[in-house]
């Protein structure tokens, strides 16, 4: 029966301002709060309500990090998923690995959807579902914010810059979720508990036969230059007056 | 010596300007040969202005009825049996490119360089992550394929004056029939686009109805500006997605950035950073977007903005 893998991303959590470290080596994480990527979740969300519609039989939540990631796939499954799968690795994965990671999943599990978040809210590549499509040989329909099954085809409406998109895939398929496909559910305590029960198998990039090498070389990680404040103007005429004096009106 | 090649983003026969700023950032690398690749079921109008572009020294026409509409999965394998000839593929940071790079790159087996917001050297770039928070410098290995997207927000259109040759090229790549597009809902509100006006008046949830915005478009249309909007006025409804600015909508740089009724959070702030000029108006003197505003007034918009519009007159 058809069934739904949804790969989710540790990250720093949306709500901590990020501060880069001072040596530049990349950015402070000790003591920070770890989140699924949000993105990410809104995936899930949007696997579990067609599983629910009676899309799908199995939602599998998959991801890619270091041990203390199963918090992140606990929480996935407390959501409604059904099983876990951690690809654990202490390294910091590229997306092209990370695809070829999942590809080996994928060939296991056979999914009929593969979906996950638009892009991570750390490295804001906005890459891997798009990798995991090419490697796969399969459609991809990114930025979705609506998904219509009918059998074996999708149709999925996508949000482009120059408005709404809708496109038609055969299954499988990967889709990747903007923010309004949906808006996710809160985790209940009993489903906490439960989720402990539910399987979580750990496996490595050696299992897998991938090498989780990175190809890029982060030579350094600074600190925007800001914006400075500017001054502050007390009616409408001092306005249109600083804006002449700038020479933007 | 680096060749670079480009895939133009265009609709309507008209090129986005996406792909000339994209030519400005190929431009910094230094000796580089830079190739356009126009991808088509007609490709003549597009491949004109794209040869029209100065420092461009071909343009590739792809043609194929296949190519009518921009499918990711159709596009990649002819851009990445293309690539064959050259060491870097840019593409914008725009839906288009981040929809279509990462699967050129994948099919070439090599990583992408997102969002390149500066040029250090042929295979070393900078570029934001953490929605801006840090900027890396990361370096990709020179004996590899460079597929890379480009910040568009971060450069100026290529000048005029170019005249490049036009080619039509032969691609073999296996084009899938399993991906259809089916339909398009572009705004068609009269105004500038929004990635590439010079103008901006932008709307958050302070404007608390979809009515209420009309007091931007008339302050939008009096002085020929676009319309956008914050995260959470898109997400209450009063305006349509695309009009979003910031981390996961537009990265926008105009010369003026009209913000009313945003408070400006950290993902919105990502979007206009590059804005030359940034005036806010808001009722809450504390809200942080006064912190990158150039010119602030704490007040009601409803009073501000109609009194703006009327004093412009």
């Amino acid at each position: 029966m058809s069934k739904i893998l949804v790969c989710l991303k540790r990250v720093i959590d949306y709500n901590v301002r990020v501060r880069v470290k001072p040596d530049n080596t990349g950015v402070i994480t000790d003591g920070v709060k770890m989140s699924i990527n949000p993105f990410d979740e809104i995936a899930l969300e949007e696997a579990l309500r067609i599983k629910e519609k009676g899309g799908a039989t199995e939602v599998v939540v998959v991801s890619i990090g270091p041990a203390d990631t199963q918090q992140q796939l606990r929480t996935g499954l407390a959501m409604g998923a059904d099983r876990a799968i951690l690809v654990q690795s202490d390294a910091p994965v590229e997306p092209l690995a990370a695809a070829r990671a999942f590809l080996k999943l994928i060939e296991k599990e056979s999914p009929s959807i593969v979906l996950m978040g638009k892009q991570g809210i750390d490295d804001d590549n906005a890459q891997t579902g798009q990798m995991v499509a090419a490697l796969w040989n399969r459609p991809q329909a990114t930025f979705a914010s609506k998904i219509e099954l009918d059998g074996g085809k999708a149709k999925v409406t996508r949000e482009v810059d120059a408005g709404l998109e809708t496109i038609e895939v055969d299954l499988p398929a990967v889709f990747t979720s903007d923010l309004r496909l949906n808006e996710p559910r809160y985790v209940k305590l009993p489903e906490i508990m439960k989720a402990k029960k539910k399987p979580l198998d750990t496996v490595s990039f050696g299992d897998l036969g991938v090498a989780p090498a990175n190809a890029f070389k982060n030579v350094k990680f600074e600190a925007p230059t800001g914006r400075t404040k500017g001054i502050m103007v007390k009616d409408v005429a001092e306005l249109v007056t600083a804006l002449k004096q700038k020479g933007v009106l | 010596m680096s060749k670079i090649l480009i895939v133009a983003e265009h609709a309507g026969g008209k090129l986005n300007p996406a792909t000339s700023k994209s030519v400005s950032c190929a431009a910094q690398i230094s000796g580089g040969e830079i190739h356009i690749a126009v991808f088509a079921a007609d490709a003549g109008a597009v491949a004109t202005q794209a040869a029209a572009l100065a420092g461009v020294a071909k343009v590739l026409k792809v043609e194929n009825a296949a190519n009518a509409e921009p499918l990711a999965a159709v596009l990649a394998p002819q851009v990445a049996a293309l690539a064959a000839n050259y060491t870097h593929v840019f593409g914008p940071s725009t839906t288009f490119g981040k929809d279509l790079m990462p699967r050129v790159a994948a099919l070439l087996g090599v990583g992408q360089v997102s969002d390149v917001m500066a040029v250090e050297s042929a295979y070393k770039f900078r570029r934001p992550i953490y929605a801006g928070n840090a900027i890396l410098t990361v370096e990709a290995p020179a004996d590899q394929k460079l597929v890379a997207t480009v910040r568009v927000a971060s450069y100026q259109p290529a000048a005029a004056g170019g005249s490049a040759a036009i080619e039509a090229a032969n691609v073999t790549a296996e084009i899938p029939s399993h991906t259809r597009f089916v339909s398009r809902s572009a705004a068609t509100s009269g105004r500038p686009d929004l990635q590439s006006a010079t103008r901006v008046v932008s709307g958050g949830r302070a404007l608390a109805n979809s009515d209420n915005f009309k007091i931007l478009y008339n302050l939008a249309d009096k002085i020929g500006a676009a319309v956008g909007a914050s995260r959470a006025a898109v997400d209450a409804g009063y305006v349509p997605s695309d009009l979003q600015v910031g981390q996961t909508g537009k990265i926008i740089a105009p010369e003026l950035y009209i913000a009313c009724g945003i408070s400006g959070a950290i993902q919105h702030l990502t979007g206009i950073k590059d804005a030359r000029t940034i005036v806010a108006i808001n009722k809450d003197p504390e809200a942080p977007i006064f912190e990158v505003a150039d010119i602030g007034l704490v007040g009601d918009l409803f009073q501000v903005v109609p009194e703006l519009e009327k004093q412009l007159g």
